[in-house]
This record gives structure tokens, sequence and C-alpha cells, in this order.
């Protein structure tokens, strides 16, 4: 009577422990990471670092500054595109979205969620690129677009869902027609819910480098015109870090720290924009 | 006797219920600020839809003379020749598929252990930190975990893994030939440490959709907490586990950076995670910008082709099976 049930007792804290140990070791990259970055990258962070533009190699010295400022453009250009349409079609989803059509743009949504990006790359150089004969900013800003705007979609739907119920009948009784009732008491409610998923799109884009290889294709030059290629953070690391020289190294060791600070702290103001939303846990 | 029909007839049989729809909708949508905003929404929403199509066709258009030209043995054969222009696609395909499936083997276990410890086990106040240091890892670009890879992870597997791995496994042909660094092997964990936020998080969802009394009936039987979930929580949520699972791999067979810099970029099959490898994804990487002639290209668009529908069908799959646990809530969206 005893055995047995000790054995089940047994048994059960060893898969609890195991549950743990795993969880464990699934945090432990992050940790790593962010140490190695850290270990390596800030020592190479100057003032120099973000005011200068690359030196040519086997020089040392230099900086990223091409880098960040092409990173801030491209972002601008991709939210430029696609957070009107992400929003509008989030909005849609929740106001709309009870239908057929609705479970389509749903679907799709979910399933461009998933789509590799560097696929979003060679579609953009096909359909852009190549026609126009150039690479240059704006197709990076495009394909960025392309794959913020179903993240954008869905978080935003999931947001203006949250907005009770009762707040636009209450507005609808008071007379308003329903697209003013959905954009001035709807949409606004939900503001700050649907900045936070930008804000969300954007981390993620922000770090992307697949799409922008044969789009914003990467310059070592400060640019700052659109039609022309452009350097992100995202490229200048993949280049250093691929490349042979031991200070291309330890300038990529740098760079990715900063894109890291960014990334992560964009990810970090999103979560705690929504800090007092999520109640599941 | 045939019984009688007892199933309520379609929407045309209840005269009066469309009737008082559509005045309803009537009613709703005489304004005319009404109509355009509706029209405006759902030009905005039919974005979606026609960015996939467009996609689509691009794909096919520029893959044509490759698919007309190598047919369905560009699938299976293994030359891949720019010089004699002739090209086939089975060690990416089977780099990306093995590579994926590697991630999967180390990448479930981590994350199914991360949800249900999130879900059943941690203390209330540890849920919140844990599942955002879990979202974070997400949040890390690609390029990162390419480089991180390259130098830190490398010679960790060369130093520490590898020597003892070979030592007791090397008799199979799983673990053989020499070990340079970048390998399917390191492919294969840094894809799994990039997936395990995405199979926890959409895990997580769905255990959380478990209804209560599915594990207050198991503990009041007299199963233990483990037993609970074991018995009673993972059998209740296992579709959407598995479509979680199948979104990973979703991930995981287009993730292009990270893997390129680290697997080693060769268009070779080897049964040995120790050897390099190649993915579809890594392949457009390299290759895109060096396709000299329109056949080269061609090929490199058909190889993007078969990664589109590949991971569409996936995702599709994943979809479907996470929301027949939590019906039409936006899985995943948490993990960034």
């Amino acid at each position: 009577m005893i055995a047995p049930r000790l054995r089940r007792r047994v048994g059960s804290a060893i898969m609890t422990t195991l549950v743990v140990a795993l969880c464990l070791l699934a945090v432990l990259p992050l940790l790593f990471i962010l140490g190695d970055l850290t270990v390596k990258g800030a020592s190479s962070i100057d003032w120099n670092f973000f005011t200068k533009s690359p030196v040519p190699a086997g020089q040392t010295g230099g900086g990223v500054a091409n880098a960040i400022v092409g990173t801030g453009i491209i972002v601008g250009l991709a939210c430029l595109f696609g957070l009107p349409i992400g929003i509008g079609a989030g909005v849609f989803l929740a106001e709309y979205g009870s239908g057929r059509l609705g479970w389509l743009v749903r679907f799709v949504a979910d399933v461009l969620n998933g789509t590799p990006s560097i696929v979003m790359g060679i579609f953009v150089w096909g359909w852009f690129v190549k026609p126009l004969g150039h690479f240059s900013a704006l197709a990076g800003g495009l394909a960025l677009a392309a794959l913020m705007i179903p993240m954008v979609a869905r978080t935003t739907e999931e947001m203006v869902r949250l907005v009770p119920h009762s707040l636009r009948e209450a507005a609808l009784a008071l007379g308003y027609p329903r697209w003013r009732t959905s954009l001035r008491v709807v949409v606004r409610t939900a503001l700050a819910g649907i900045v936070t998923g930008g804000l969300v799109a954007v981390a993620r884009i922000a770090g992307e480098t697949a799409p922008l290889l044969f789009t914003a294709l990467g310059n070592l030059n400060f640019s700052t015109n659109i039609l022309q290629p452009m350097q992100t953070l995202s490229l200048q690391i993949y280049v250093y870090a691929t490349g042979p020289f031991d200070e291309w190294h330890r300038l990529a060791w740098a760079a990715a720290l900063v894109l890291m600070a960014l990334v992560l702290g964009l990810a970090v103001l999103a979560r705690w924009a929504t800090r007092q939303r999520d109640g599941t846990g | 006797m045939t019984p009688p029909d007892i199933t309520v007839p379609p929407a045309s049989g209840g005269a009066s219920v469309p009737q008082a729809e559509a005045r309803l909708a009537s009613l709703l949508t005489t304004n005319r600020g009404d109509r355009v905003y509706r029209v405006l929404l759902t030009g905005l929403a039919l974005a979606l839809p026609l960015l996939l199509v467009t996609i689509l066709l691009e794909l096919y258009t520029s893959a044509r003379p490759s698919l007309a030209r190598f047919g369905w043995a560009f699938l299976w054969t293994s030359v891949w020749d720019p010089v004699a222009e002739i090209y086939g696609a089975a060690p990416m395909i089977f780099g990306t598929l093995v590579s994926s499936l590697l991630a999967l083997l180390i990448a479930v276990p981590l994350a199914l252990g991360v949800a249900i410890f999130l879900t059943e086990f941690a203390p209330r106040p540890l849920r919140r930190p844990v599942a955002f240091v879990i979202e974070l890892l997400a949040a890390v670009p690609s390029v990162v975990y390419g480089f991180w890879g390259l130098f830190v992870l490398i010679p960790f597997l060369r130093q520490v893994v590898v020597p003892p791995l070979k030592a007791v496994l090397g008799w199979t042909p799983f673990i053989e030939g020499v070990f340079y660094g970048n390998s399917m092997l390191a492919g294969g964990i840094i894809l799994a440490i990039m997936i395990v936020p995405y199979i926890a998080a959409v895990s997580r969802e769905v255990l959380l959709a478990v209804p209560s009394a599915q594990r207050e009936a198991a503990v009041g039987l007299g199963a233990t907490r483990w037993e609970a979930v074991w018995t009673a929580v993972l059998p209740y949520g296992r579709a959407g586990v598995f479509g979680a699972i199948m979104l990973g791999l979703g991930r995981a067979l287009g993730e292009t950076m990270a893997v390129t810099m680290v697997i080693g970029n060769r268009h070779d099959i080897s049964l040995s995670v120790l050897q390099p490898g190649y993915t579809m994804a890594a392949a457009l990487a390299n290759e895109f910008s060096e396709a000299t002639t329109d056949l080269y290209l061609s090929a490199l668009f058909e190889v993007g082709l078969i990664l589109f529908v590949l991971t569409v069908v996936v995702n599709a799959l994943a979809r479907l099976l996470v929301w027949r646990v939590a019906r039409g809530a936006a899985i995943g969206s948490r993990a960034l």
C-alpha cells in the first residue's frame, strides 16, 4: 500500500525538479549572450563609435554612425507603410471580422507572421529593386513593412477587442454613428495597447538582417538618401562578424551590444506599457 | 420508419431572422460615414491576402525558367553547379529539414519545461519575470545569435561538448568525422535556442486555456500535481501543444542569418551532425547576390518558392491546431 504511493511521490518530485531544471536551462543562453556582449562590446563603445563612419579595412578606429542613422531611417520607412495598413487591418478584424473575410484575413495574418524574412527580401527584390534597377533604403523599408503588417494587425485586433462593449453601446446610444464610435471611443480607448503592439513590431524588425541583404544592401558611407543603398546595424554586424579582421570583430561586438540595447529596450518599454493588462500571470 | 428530421433548417427556413438582421444591418450602415469607414478598413485588411498572393506569384513567375528546366528532379538531385548551369536542391532541403528537426529535438523538452513550470509549478511572483526573460530571448536579433554562435558557441562545442560526444557515440554514423566548428550541430543548437521562446509562449497560452476543472478533478481523485499535469492538463491541450511545436518548426525552417553564420554552407548531404550542411534560407542569403545568370537566379527563386510553400503549410497547420484549443486567439503574439 505504501510502496506505490511512495513511488508516485518520488516520481512526481523527480519530474517537477526536471521541469524546473529545463526552465533554468532555457533561460541560460540569454544570460550568456548578454554577458558576452557586455564583456566584449562595452570597452569599444566611446564617442567616436557613435559619431564616426567606418574607416577602410585594415585601419583601426571608426564607428557606426551611418548604421545607427540608417537603422532609424529604414525602420521609420517601414512604420510609415506598415503601421497604417497593419492598424487598419487590425481594427477591421476587431470591428467587422466575425464573417468569412475576417477569418481569412486573420488566418493569412497568422500564416504571414511565420513567413521567413529572407523570402520577403527576395520578394521585394524581384518586385521593387529589379524593376527600378538599384538597391535602396526604400526597398528595405518596404520589406520590413511587409514583415510588420501581420504582426501589427493581430496585436491591434487583440487590443481593440479588449475595449468593454458597454463603452461602444453607450456611444451608439448617444446617437454617434458607428464609424465615430469606432474611431473616437473604441480605438482611442485601445490606443495605448495599439502603440505597444507597434513598439513590439518595431523591436522585432529593427534587428532584421535577411530581408535587407538584397534591398537596402548596406553602405559603408554615411547616407541619408532613401533611394540609395543604406547601412543598418544588423547588416554591419553581419559584415564585420563574418569578415577576417580582429578590428572588425571588435566593432561587431560593440555594434551588437548597441543593437541589443535598442531592441531589448523597446521590448521592455512595450512590456512596461502593458503591465496592467496582462492578467494571465 | 425514419426518425423525424430534428436538425435546425438553414437560415432560409426561418424567414423572420434574416429579415430582422438585414433591417438591423441597413439601419447600421445607412450612414454614409459608416459605409466609407467600413470600405476603407476592408481595403486595408485585404492588403494581407493580397500580399500573400503577390509573394506567391512573384516567386512563381521568377522561378518558372528553373521549374521548366529541371522539373520535379530539382527536389531530389544534389548537383549544384553554377558553371555547368545544373541545379538540384536536395542538399539544402535535406539540411533545412535535419537542422530544424535537430532544433526541435533540443527545444521541445526545454520549451515544454518552461510552459509547464510557468503555468503549473512556479510561485506566482516568479511567473511574470521568468515569462518576460523567455520573451526577451525571442527579441534577440538573428544576426546577434549567429555572431554569438560563431565566436562563443562553436569554440565551446569544440572544446567541451564534441570530444566526449565522440568518445561515447563516435561509432554511430551521426557523430562521425572531424569537427571543424561550422556544422549541422552548431546550426541545430542555435536554432533550438531561437525557437524555445516561440514554442514556450504558445504552449503556455494553450496550457492556460485548459479549464482548471481538469486539474481540480485529477487532484480530487488523488493525483499528485505532476500526475494532474501529465494525465489531465497535457492531454487536454495536446492539439495546441502540437500546434506550438509546429509553429516552432515553421520558424526553424525559415531562420536565415544565425544559421548561415554557423552551419558551414556546403552543398553536401552528410548523416553526421558534425559536418557542415546547408539550408534553403542560407543558400538564398549567400548566393542570391552572386547569381550571375538568369537560370541561377531562377533556381534560387525556386528554392525561395519551396521554402515559402513549406512554411505556409506548416504554419497553417499549426494555426488550425492551436485554434482548436484557444479559439481565434492571437497565439504567440506575446512572443514578439
